[in-house]
């Protein structure tokens, strides 16, 4: 049994069910929880929605109580930044917060020399220039930030000017416009969502938002102006690269995200877009990634992929721990115990949802880039559909708005694997005939 | 085994009805988990904690 930890790097929905999966499969050597933010882990999608919305309170977003994390005898060091990994040796560098080891015999304080490590740091908010110090602007990753947002819509009938009309966009519009605030969508392209959805779809959300009383507004932003009210370095609108102004009193930046990689400085790691990992999840012998920064070969799409979805967080994070354990037990560090025998290649059939207004979508398979999509409308006023998304001959994706859950499964039974786009269609037919 | 639910909290992913359907079930209306048995016997107890810690929403709580 090695007395090394096995260090999980992000303390949130990835980093915690990486923690649990290691517990549940017989790690009983230690183990570290690292979180650059003080919160213990908590949830990240209803940020934009219960949070937003003010239905729930922090309280309701914490993943495990103190009391559920106990038993998996963590060291968990919350408020603190991993700055370095070495792969060829598994040693991590900290940064700050508590619980740091104090300088010990032969120890370099803030180096921890793992027996393995997961990397699941997860992504950051993407800024522009000039929004940095101009309150008034936000961007919508963590729970300070859903609360400096909820904070700057107290006041009613704000003019909120949302910068990003992705699915973090459309959600944040849907929870303001619900609140009674005046709501402008901002996108680059014409179409909400149409990367992730495509444009049909993306139309039929546009639609939605539109009867709800959402501006949307195409174009790039060129920069920001202050309020005219005295108030220093408040932000007092948008300005768009055609020369318009928006005017506002609250702006939320959604415009992506940036895989949270800066850190591993390592030339033995692969780093663009996201940490670079075999259908393991492993990036390096002894090293795993999971959830939305790592890029991993799924088996069954046959290419580099990285979702920021939430189940995948949590079903990335299962498999990695389980691949670790057992790539540490064939190096004999670790007593196999409940360890799976050996690692397998992690083939998930992607998942993600969105919550807008009282509208439900939800998604199986590859959805975003795929190069054909067949929208079926089964209800234009209550926007029930189906699409299928394709690449090449092979049905990947499949989307359904306001379809029952039990035919929601059928759907995604199509896509758990790509098949030949016609007996896809004939299958996606059969199983929303009774729509 | 005892599993209580925070059905609340539930986003309609059905991923526990997925895993451990004799246990799981969902609302016809809207997707929301429900839960067909909530002391399931031994045989269930490993396809109920992977649903548990599956869970995209944290849902289901499981006492043992």
């Amino acid at each position: 049994m090695s007395a090394r930890p096995i260090a999980v790097v992000g303390a949130s929905a990835a980093g915690l069910a990486a923690a649990e999966a290691l517990r549940r499969s017989g790690w009983h050597g230690p183990l570290t929880l690292i979180g650059d933010e003080d919160q213990l882990p908590y949830d990240r999608p209803p940020l934009s929605k219960q949070l937003l919305h003010g239905t729930w309170e922090p309280d309701r977003l914490l993943l495990r109580t103190r009391d559920q994390l106990d038993p998996l005898g963590l060291d968990l060091r919350l408020g603190t930044r991993a700055t370095g990994l070495d792969a060829a040796t598994r040693t991590l560098t900290l940064d700050g917060g508590v619980g740091v080891p104090p300088l010990e015999q032969g120890r370099e304080r803030g180096r921890l020399e793992c027996a393995g490590v997961i990397v699941a740091t997860g992504v950051a908010a993407r800024t522009l220039p000039g929004a940095d110090g101009l309150a008034g602007v936000h961007t919508l990753r963590t729970l300070d930030d859903a609360l400096a947002l909820r904070a700057g819509l107290a006041d009613p009938a704000r003019r909120l000017v949302i910068v990003g009309n992705g699915v973090l966009g459309c959600e944040a519009a849907a929870v303001a416009r619900e609140l009674g605030h005046d709501v402008t969508l901002v996108g680059r392209d014409p179409v909400p969502m149409a990367g992730a959805v495509g444009t049909e779809v993306g139309e039929l959300l546009a639609e939605e938002h539109r009867a709800r009383g959402v501006r949307l507004v195409t174009g790039a932003v060129d920069g920001f102006t202050v309020a005219e009210d005295g108030a220093p370095a408040r932000v007092g609108g948008v300005r768009l690269a055609d020369g318009s102004l928006l005017p506002a009193d609250v702006v939320l930046l959604a415009i992506g995200s940036t895989p949270a990689v800066d850190w591993l400085a390592d030339p033995a790691l692969d780093t663009s877009d996201g940490l670079r990992c075999d259908a393991y999840c492993a990036a390096a012998p002894g090293i795993y990634a999971a959830g939305d920064v790592a890029r991993w070969d799924h088996p069954v799409h046959g290419r580099p992929v990285r979702f920021e979805h939430r189940m995948n967080a949590t079903e990335q994070g299962m498999a990695a721990a389980r691949n670790l354990l057992a790539e540490l037990a064939a190096e004999g560090a670790h007593d196999p115990g409940d360890t799976p025998p050996e690692r397998r290649p992690f083939a998930p059939v992607p998942y993600f949802w969105s919550d807008q207004y009282a509208l439900k979508i939800q998604a199986y398979g590859l959805t975003a880039g795929a190069d054909r999509v067949e929208t079926t409308l089964l209800d234009r006023d209550e926007r029930r559909t189906v699409a299928l998304y394709g690449r090449g001959d092979s049905a990947v994706g499949v989307l359904a708005a306001g379809i029952p859950p039990r035919q929601i499964r059928a759907l995604r039974a199509v896509v758990a694997t790509p098949v030949p786009w016609d007996e896809a269609r004939e299958r996606v037919a059969a199983a929303t005939a009774a729509s | 085994m005892k599993i209580t639910l925070d059905a609340d909290k539930c986003c309609a992913a059905g991923q526990c009805v997925l895993i451990a359907p004799e246990v799981f079930d969902q609302r016809d209306e809207d997707g929301v988990v429900v839960l067909l048995d909530a002391e399931p016997a031994a045989d269930q107890h490993a396809a109920v904690r992977e649903a548990a810690a599956i869970c995209p929403a944290a849902v289901i709580e499981v006492h043992e």
